[in-house]
């Protein structure tokens, strides 16, 4: 790529969503606000390369995005008042002065698209497409639907929005402290996109920096920059997490010298600035435990574990008991997970979840019950999710069945 | 925005003690600050009647015309800014916390 074009994606990228979210604060219409963003990325792709890149590419784009929607509805001749409100645009819209001066139309697109009166598929998918500007056939195939059902998702939401009155706006008082954690779920579920073994790895850069534009807006909310802690931390191991065969490694035998280290000291320091105690921080302490061990062995099993209680506390899921239980087994031996697994277990929530047995059969093999531990794991590679985890599962099965020590990598199943 | 609310039961109801918001203070001062044009409960489901025609024939039956185990016990006719402000006022209203409630539009004029 020239470095004409260079610039053009990065500039792109950067004012994208704010030439998106003015015309749609400007006009009410989304898809003119975002076809008339496309058309301007398609010019600054054209041209700079040619002609070199703007002194103010943001405002070149906006410029070109603005123009075209005029064009659009002196077309349809439609409502004067919109046109008028473009051309005031031009006057004041370019660069905002200062962050936090005024509320930027960006973050009220998120709060938007985020609404919790839309499904919530439909809201990870307008995220991704309004603000992230992801093609819709790429969300299509994230989503394991057609990109003419996607279509129809998408435009569905944006029917929804305009019929029901779901409004452009950043919620204020209580009502922000309701809405917000919404919010954080649709980046979590974003990053979760980008990060799960089949998923679309570009969605957790996106997750990355949409997380940062909202602790950037909206700051004083801990919540904000402790999930970019997380993000960084989980994020900082995607060179690491595959063996050259393209499997998935568990944490105790990645190569920690292929880790983000640049991102793991962001998270360190975020996490040193910011009293990151809700359900995010506490996950972001749990993944800086991880992230800074030196080695598997030095992982601060104890901290770990204070974490889990306060996590299974503050937000109970059977996925957090069964993680809780694998942490006090590290932290206080095999026989204290396992009764923490048995209480896990105990409403039927974890019955058929292959990683439950998984664990089972890791704390027993700690305990040296080998033949008990193989016959579970081997339990647990019949229901496992993929060839992957089964291919794995079968190794530690065949492991447990020709030593009497306990493997040499005890190695939790809970992260990779 | 015009939102019809109507107000259903709801097989599982609130379990939080919190003192229950007053019905009557809810009325008066959504009447007052024009949110709310008018409303009313209903009578009980038994006493509905159904009524279409097809092929030019009156067909009058007993009874609602789904029967399911929630039922509409009321309606109140909002008039808010947007879908915001009309949920902060059915929040309030007794029934979200001992049944729920659905927001409906009105449908843009064609």
């Amino acid at each position: 790529m020239t470095a004409a074009a260079v610039a053009a994606a990065a500039a792109a990228a950067e004012a994208y969503p704010r030439i998106v979210a003015t015309l749609i604060r400007v006009t009410g219409d989304w898809n003119l606000a975002e076809d008339s963003a496309q058309d301007a990325l398609a010019a600054a792709l054209e041209r700079w390369p040619r002609d070199g890149v703007p002194d103010n590419p943001g405002g070149w784009l906006m410029t070109v995005a603005r123009n075209r929607a005029v064009d659009v509805l002196r077309r349809s001749q439609v409502e004067q008042r919109k046109l008028r409100d473009l051309a005031v645009l031009a006057l004041t819209a370019p660069e905002p002065a200062a962050p936090g001066a005024f509320v930027d139309d960006r973050l009220r697109l998120i709060f938007t698209c985020c609404h919790p009166a839309l499904p919530l598929e439909a809201r990870v998918a307008l995220t991704l497409r309004t603000i992230c500007a992801v093609p819709t056939a790429d969300i299509a195939r994230a989503f394991l639907v057609t990109e003419s059902a996607m279509s129809r998702r998408l435009s569905r939401a944006k029917t929804k929005i305009a019929t029901a009155g779901i409004p452009y706006r950043v919620p204020a008082g209580r009502a922000l402290t309701e809405r917000l954690p919404g919010v954080l779920a649709v980046l979590y579920l974003l990053f979760t996109q980008g990060y799960n073994a089949d998923g679309e790895p570009a969605f957790a850069d996106e997750a990355i920096r949409l997380v940062r534009l909202v602790e950037r807006l909206l700051p004083g909310q801990p919540e904000v920059p402790a999930l970019l802690a997380l993000f960084l931390f989980q994020h900082s191991r995607r060179d690491a997490r595959r063996d050259a065969a393209g499997d998935l490694l568990t944490l105790d035998r990645q190569d920690r010298s292929r880790w983000d280290h640049a991102a793991i000291a962001e998270g360190t320091a975020i996490l040193s600035r910011v009293a990151a105690d809700g359900v995010y921080g506490l996950q972001a302490h749990i993944a800086a435990c991880h992230a800074t061990a030196a080695s598997a062995q030095d992982t601060d099993w104890l901290r770990i574990a204070g974490c889990y209680d306060r996590l299974a506390a503050a937000q109970p899921s059977p996925v957090i008991a069964l993680n809780r239980a694998v942490a006090h087994g590290y932290a206080h031996g095999p026989r204290a997970g396992l009764a923490l697994l048995a209480a896990a277990r105990a409403d039927g929530a974890l019955d058929g979840y292959p990683h439950a047995v998984a664990v089972e059969a890791d704390l027993t093999a700690r305990l040296g019950w080998q033949d008990r531990a193989a016959e579970l794991f081997r339990q647990a590679a019949a229901a496992a999710f993929s060839d992957e985890e089964r291919r794995a599962l079968l190794a530690r099965a065949e492991l447990s069945t020709c030593t009497d020590a306990p493997p040499p990598h005890p190695g939790a199943r809970s992260a990779t | 925005m015009k939102y019809m609310m109507f107000v259903c039961t709801d097989t599982s109801p609130d379990t939080d003690e919190a003192p229950e918001p007053d019905i009557d203070a809810w009325v008066a001062e959504n009447d007052q600050a024009g949110r709310r044009l008018t409303g009313n409960e209903l009578a009980p489901t038994a006493s509905a009647t159904t009524v279409r025609v097809r092929n030019g024939e009156l067909l009058v039956s007993d009874g609602p015309f789904a029967e399911t185990k929630e039922v509409i016990v009321g309606f109140d006719l909002l008039e808010c800014a947007d879908l915001d402000e009309a949920i902060e006022v059915a929040r309030a209203h007794p029934m979200a916390r001992w049944g729920r409630l659905e927001l409906r539009p009105f449908a843009a004029p064609q």
